[in-house]
């Protein structure tokens, strides 16, 4: 369960956001909303500890997850607007270092998980002669592989093809149904069905002052 | 956990070969500021010989400085680096995984290039043992002091002078603890003191500079 | 202890205290400056050896000393910034490093300055001031990654790590550069250390001491109460306080 209390965000004396409070419990989807520059990356960043906030606490289950950070990475699996892929390595290798240092399923087949977001064929090119849309597709690969609760993913369908978008709310559908929680931005419309998707929507602030 | 070591290790490798003119530029550049000397102030061999050290481990300095930049500045641009502080392993360690790579990449080759600088230098045989003793000692904490430079200025759009300034004084006890050392060796003493040192402040930058580095990461990428 | 001293880990209450103390600061330095500098520069017997010049102590030694003492506040406040994550240390680094670089500085050229005349020449590899030109930099390179982060909280974060980086550092450094000039240079320069001063030497000299370490807790005060400013300054305390200085001023 995670469990934002209070956050407050200031980024070189701007206000983002305060006193954001929610709960997310265990198959839930949960899509960030809000106008760009309103703090959505943000918002993520400070959830997976990349930043620490002004003020407030992030929570997994029911520690700060600054006071527990290997406890909680067992359990997260981020990904970024940077895909965090090695340009100098093959789509296969920079699956294959990630498989190792994060809790991953036992006896997957990487060349599968490969074949599963199209990139049949290109296991062996340098990442960096693929498109930016294949070079994410392998960055998305990542979520077959883990084996992690909690998905927090900042615009994950950025440069993918709407074929790709179906298979990945499909698998956003999965992995809630199995008790994961999956955290997303996008500023494409979902086809997830309603009752499985929550909404958190944030808003400007309009004065910057504390009052 | 040393399965993680390796494997960290194993990638840094692999990226730097594939890439190949980024690990040999700082060499070059060892070697080139090292041939400037002779030209700038003369062949005498005496003189060479009694500059040697300082001008060997002032370039060995300067391409360490070099070579910093690449140490976490690919890895915070393609987003490696803030996939590598989401792992669940101690960030410290992680880091000095990446830290020892780079030291393989960079410090290694000035290591095996240092025979031919000590005869362009006209050193003899004594004084070269030493100065490849201190670079062997030196160089790793010149890494590690570096890495926490290089942690703390990533994030910035002109981190590249900066770096520097916040560096080099405090690399300067290694560079006066190795001179010393191939001084004393030159004139025939005992320098194994003052290798006793250098390897006390390996031992002590192993242990403390991963956390500075680790607590300088978590600040720079946020 | 802790309980009294956590009001003042807000920064309003720390900004109305370091008000408060400032004028003190500011008498005591104003006081022992001119009895110390009266008494040091006129009425203090001259150096048998180096006549008048040697009077140029009473500014360098009070300054190289504060020069330590400024870094050593300041990794104190690192330590605290980066243990209880306690901002207001932060700023605390922020305020005092360009104080400290400054006094530095003015030992630096002090220390040249009296080097003219006793060793003919205005810089000299003297350990103890190659000692306090690294310090130099090693504040100037804090200044900078301080300065160099747009994102105040962070350039704080930042320079505390490097606070407390160069305070493990600078004592390596200080033995490293005293054994380098024993075995460089050695008994070509003379000491100053004397086994001891006269009296009436001594009392202007730590009179002139007292007054430098006012003078940095002065200084340190007033840019204190800036960096509170100008990092609360989306605070409501602080735009009440703007406005209530303007009324006041009409």
């Amino acid at each position: 369960m995670l469990h934002c209390e209070k956050l407050t965000c200031v980024r070189e004396d701007r206000i983002l956001f305060k006193d954001l409070d929610f709960t997310i419990k265990p198959g839930e989807i949960v899509q960030v909303e809000g106008p760009n520059g309103v703090g959505k990356t943000s918002l993520f960043r400070l959830i997976v500890g990349l930043s620490i906030p002004y003020a407030g606490n992030v929570n997994w289950q029911g520690t700060s997850i600054l006071n527990d950070r290997e406890n909680y990475y067992q359990n997260l699996l981020y990904l970024g607007h940077k895909t965090g892929i090695k340009p100098e390595l093959t789509a296969f290798e920079n699956l294959q270092f990630f498989q190792k240092l994060q809790p991953s399923h036992p006896g997957i087949d990487l060349w599968q998980v490969l074949a599963k977001v199209g990139l049949a064929g290109y296991e062996d090119v340098v990442t960096a002669q693929l498109s930016a849309g294949q070079q994410r597709r392998v960055a998305l690969a990542r979520l077959w592989l883990n084996d992690c609760l909690l998905w927090v993913l900042d615009e994950p369908f950025t440069a993918i093809d709407k074929s790709g978008v179906k298979v990945l709310e499909q698998l956003f559908i999965e992995h809630a149904q199995q008790g994961g929680i999956v955290l997303l931005t996008t500023h494409q419309d979902l086809s997830i069905d309603k009752q499985l998707l929550t909404k958190i929507t944030l808003q400007k602030i309009e004065d910057d002052f504390y009052v | 956990m040393f399965n993680v070591f390796f494997q960290v290790v194993n990638k840094e490798l692999k990226g730097a070969f594939r890439s190949q003119s980024d690990i040999l530029n700082p060499v070059w550049f060892f070697i080139i500021v090292v041939t400037l000397f002779p030209l700038g102030i003369g062949t005498d061999p005496a003189l060479l010989a009694r500059i040697a050290p300082g001008v060997i481990w002032v370039a060995a300095l300067l391409a360490a400085l070099l070579s910093f930049e690449r140490l976490f500045k690919d890895d915070f641009i393609d987003g490696s680096l803030e996939q590598l502080m989401l792992m669940p392993h101690s960030l410290a360690w992680l880091v000095s995984a990446k830290v020892f790579a780079h030291w393989l990449l960079t410090g290694l080759p000035i290591l095996f290039v240092s025979p031919l600088l000590a005869i362009f230098l006209a050193m003899d045989i004594n004084t070269y043992s030493a100065l490849f003793l201190t670079l062997l000692i030196g160089t790793p904490i010149l890494s590690l002091l570096g890495a926490i430079g290089v942690a703390l200025t990533v994030g910035l759009r002109k981190g590249g002078i900066l770096l520097s300034l916040i560096m080099l004084p405090l690399s300067i006890p290694i560079l006066i603890f190795s001179t010393l050392a191939i001084d004393a060796a030159a004139y025939g003493q005992s320098y194994l003191g003052l290798l006793a040192l250098l390897g006390a402040m390996l031992v002590g930058a192993i242990t403390l500079a991963p956390f500075a580095i680790a607590a300088s990461l978590r600040v720079s990428v946020s | 202890m802790w309980k009294w001293l956590h009001p003042y880990a807000k920064p309003e209450k720390s900004y109305q205290l370091a008000g408060k103390l400032l004028p003190w600061f500011v008498v005591a330095t104003v006081i022992t400056f001119v009895v110390g500098l009266v008494w040091g520069l006129l009425f203090a017997p001259a150096d048998y050896q180096q006549g008048d010049s040697f009077r140029i102590i009473y500014i360098h030694v009070p300054a190289a000393m504060m020069a330590m003492a400024a870094y050593s506040t300041m990794a104190i406040a690192a330590f605290i910034a980066l243990v209880w994550q306690i901002r207001l240390a932060e700023m605390n680094i922020a305020a005092i490093a360009p104080v400290g670089a400054v006094f530095t500085f003015i030992a630096l050229v002090t220390g040249a300055a009296w080097g003219k005349p006793m060793w003919g020449a205005w810089w000299v590899w003297d350990a103890r001031l190659t000692s306090e030109l690294i310090l130099l930099f090693v504040y100037l390179g804090i200044i900078a990654l301080y300065n160099a982060f747009s994102d105040k909280v962070l350039a704080g974060r930042a320079a505390s790590i490097l606070t407390l980086v160069g305070v493990i550092n600078l004592p390596i450094i200080h033995y490293s550069v005293v054994w380098w000039n024993t075995l460089h240079q050695g008994a070509t320069l003379m000491k100053f250390d004397k086994p001891s001063m006269a009296p009436e030497m001594l009392w202007p000299l730590i009179i002139m001491i007292i007054g430098f370490a006012t003078f940095l807790g002065a200084l340190s005060l007033l840019r204190f109460r800036n960096e509170i400013l100008a990092r609360e300054s989306h605070r409501p305390w602080v735009s009440a306080l703007v406005t209530e200085k303007l009324e006041g001023g009409k």
